[in-house]
């Protein structure tokens, strides 16, 4: 296991190291000391690596996360694993603002709370959040699930495209074009697979599923005069 | 951007080491604010008013200050130069003279109160630190700022923290967009604010509402309904501390609450290297939600 304490050693050095890594290094574990609430820690990774940061993050942890996993023993600052590719990402405790946005692929858990615009615009990435989610989260969502095991906030889903939020707590206000949706087996199954990779403690059929009514972005033939 | 920090003491021992904590917070965020960096402090209530002053030439505008004063307005005032900035003792009651004598002076006042004193200044914010010693100055609670300006010019007047009324103060993150439309009804009312910056204007509105008769806690509230733009407010007054995010929340803030402590910083990094953070109840404020601690 290689040990790396931010207190000593530049950011910059750091994640050098880590991003140096080859798809079959052997230097596989990795711990990350004093983060402090520095920015940027161990972002643009592109190997099966597990590196866990003992403390609090700022902005942009495990931004544009390929293939490794990262933990964070605190909480992480605004945009926490923004625009992932693949991979892990564990926030142990609470995540700030825009956390998962844009992101392709991979998983982000978030144990606490995420605050707002939680997986704003994500693009295929999962998200779980075991607590509750901030307003105007999964803006603009295009694909990719986010699931939430406390309450959302204003505005959940505004916009969506063909991503499904699954809440098993209150929803304050629906975005537009966000409604409820009738929670087939196919998805009862992508939920359980979510939760259990997740490590979550929550049944699928406790939750409910969101997506987009395809009103506001689908071409309609009805207005072609329009265009 | 624009970096916010704030501590507000719970357990007095800790008193002392106030301008050193706050010192640290302070620096911690320049990268967020490294045209200007101000401080509000309060402590050292004495029991008279206080003032504190400005000048761009502090050697000629300070020499004699205190006995020119002092023969205005007919008793003894007390004066503390610390660089820039002058901290005048008066006699109670006598704060309105005192400010005319000090208008014809060409000297600027940075706030008045028992409790407050105001120093702040263009520079970065470790050299605004050292000129004015604030490691050295104890105090019951305080808010800082570094500024990145946008809305106003990079200024000693256009730095944080305002302040508009007696032992009030605001510091902001953020720019308004009804500051303008604000800026006249405030005047109408007798409370015209004296830059063209923005945050001045929320400062005048808060000073209005206390003026009015509302608490703290609904003068905040209010801002959410009158003040348009992006906002995080940390206020100040005599034995209060307050915090209020507008609904959209794009502004970051973190707060940390221990037995000893109330912290307020616009990131964690701030915050990383207080007594006890480890175990501190750490968490981002909610939009729209108004936050306070009073003594």
């Amino acid at each position: 296991m290689q040990t790396i304490d931010l207190a000593t050693t530049p950011l910059r050095d750091v994640n050098a190291a880590l991003q140096a890594q080859a798809s079959r290094t052997n230097q596989t574990e990795w711990v990350i000391e004093n983060p402090k609430g520095a920015h940027a820690i161990a972002v643009g990774l592109d190997a099966p690596i597990e590196v866990t940061v003992k403390g609090s993050t700022g902005y942009y942890c495990a931004g544009m996360n390929k293939q490794a996993t990262v933990k964070v023993t605190g909480s992480a600052g605004p945009g926490v694993a923004e625009n992932m590719m693949s991979g892990t990402v564990v926030i142990e405790g609470d995540a700030s603002q825009y956390a998962g946005a844009t992101g392709h692929g991979g998983l982000l858990v978030i144990k606490g709370n995420a605050s707002s615009r939680c997986g704003i615009s994500m693009k295929g990435i999962d998200i779980v959040v075991f607590g509750n989610i901030g307003h105007m989260s999964a803006f603009m969502a295009q694909s990719g699930n986010l699931v939430v095991l406390g309450d959302a906030g204003d505005a959940l889903g505004d916009s969506l495209y063909e991503a499904r939020l699954f809440v098993r707590g209150a929803v304050k206000s629906l975005g537009s074009d966000c409604i409820e949706k009738e929670m087939r087996p196919e998805h009862v199954e992508i939920l359980r697979d979510l939760l259990e990779r997740a490590g979550a403690d929550a049944k699928p059929e406790e939750f409910k599923r969101y997506g987009s009514a395809r009103k506001l972005y689908n071409f309609h033939v009805d207005h072609a005069g329009a265009y | 951007m624009c970096g916010i920090v704030g501590l507000f003491l719970k357990n007095q021992e800790l008193q002392p080491k106030l301008g050193d904590l706050l010192t640290d917070m302070l620096i911690t965020m320049t990268d967020r604010g490294p045209d200007s960096a101000g401080i509000a402090i309060y402590g050292n209530d004495g029991g008279k008013p206080k003032i504190t002053v400005q000048s761009d030439d502090p050697e000629t505008a300070f020499r004699g200050l205190d006995a020119a004063l002092s023969d205005a307005l007919g008793d003894t005032v007390g004066m503390r130069v610390i660089d820039t900035h002058a901290v005048l003792t008066l006699p109670e009651g006598t704060e309105p003279e005192a400010r005319v004598f000090l208008a014809g002076k060409g000297i600027r006042v940075m706030g008045s109160g028992h409790a407050m004193e105001i120093f702040k200044e263009v520079g970065l914010p470790e050299q605004v630190a050292a000129r004015f010693h604030l490691r050295q100055m104890a105090g019951s609670h305080g808010i800082g700022h570094t500024r990145m300006a946008t809305e106003s010019a990079v200024t000693t007047l256009g730095a944080h923290p305002f302040s508009t009324g007696a032992d009030q103060c605001l510091v902001h993150n953020g720019s308004l967009s009804n500051h303008n439309q604000m800026r006249r009804e405030l005047t109408q009312k007798g409370f015209a604010p004296e830059t063209q910056n923005d945050t001045e204007v929320a400062a005048c509105y808060i000073s209005s509402r206390l003026a009015e008769g509302a608490s703290l806690s609904e003068a905040l509230e209010g801002t959410l309904q009158d003040l348009d733009g992006f906002f995080t407010f940390v206020v100040g007054t005599r034995n209060g501390f307050g915090v209020v995010r507008d609904p959209v929340a794009c502004k970051p803030a973190v707060m940390a609450e221990t037995e000893d402590y109330v912290a307020f910083g616009s990131e964690y990094r701030a915050l990383a290297n207080l007594p006890g953070i480890e175990s501190a109840r750490v968490w981002e404020p909610e939009p729209a939600t108004v936050y306070f601690w009073e003594r």
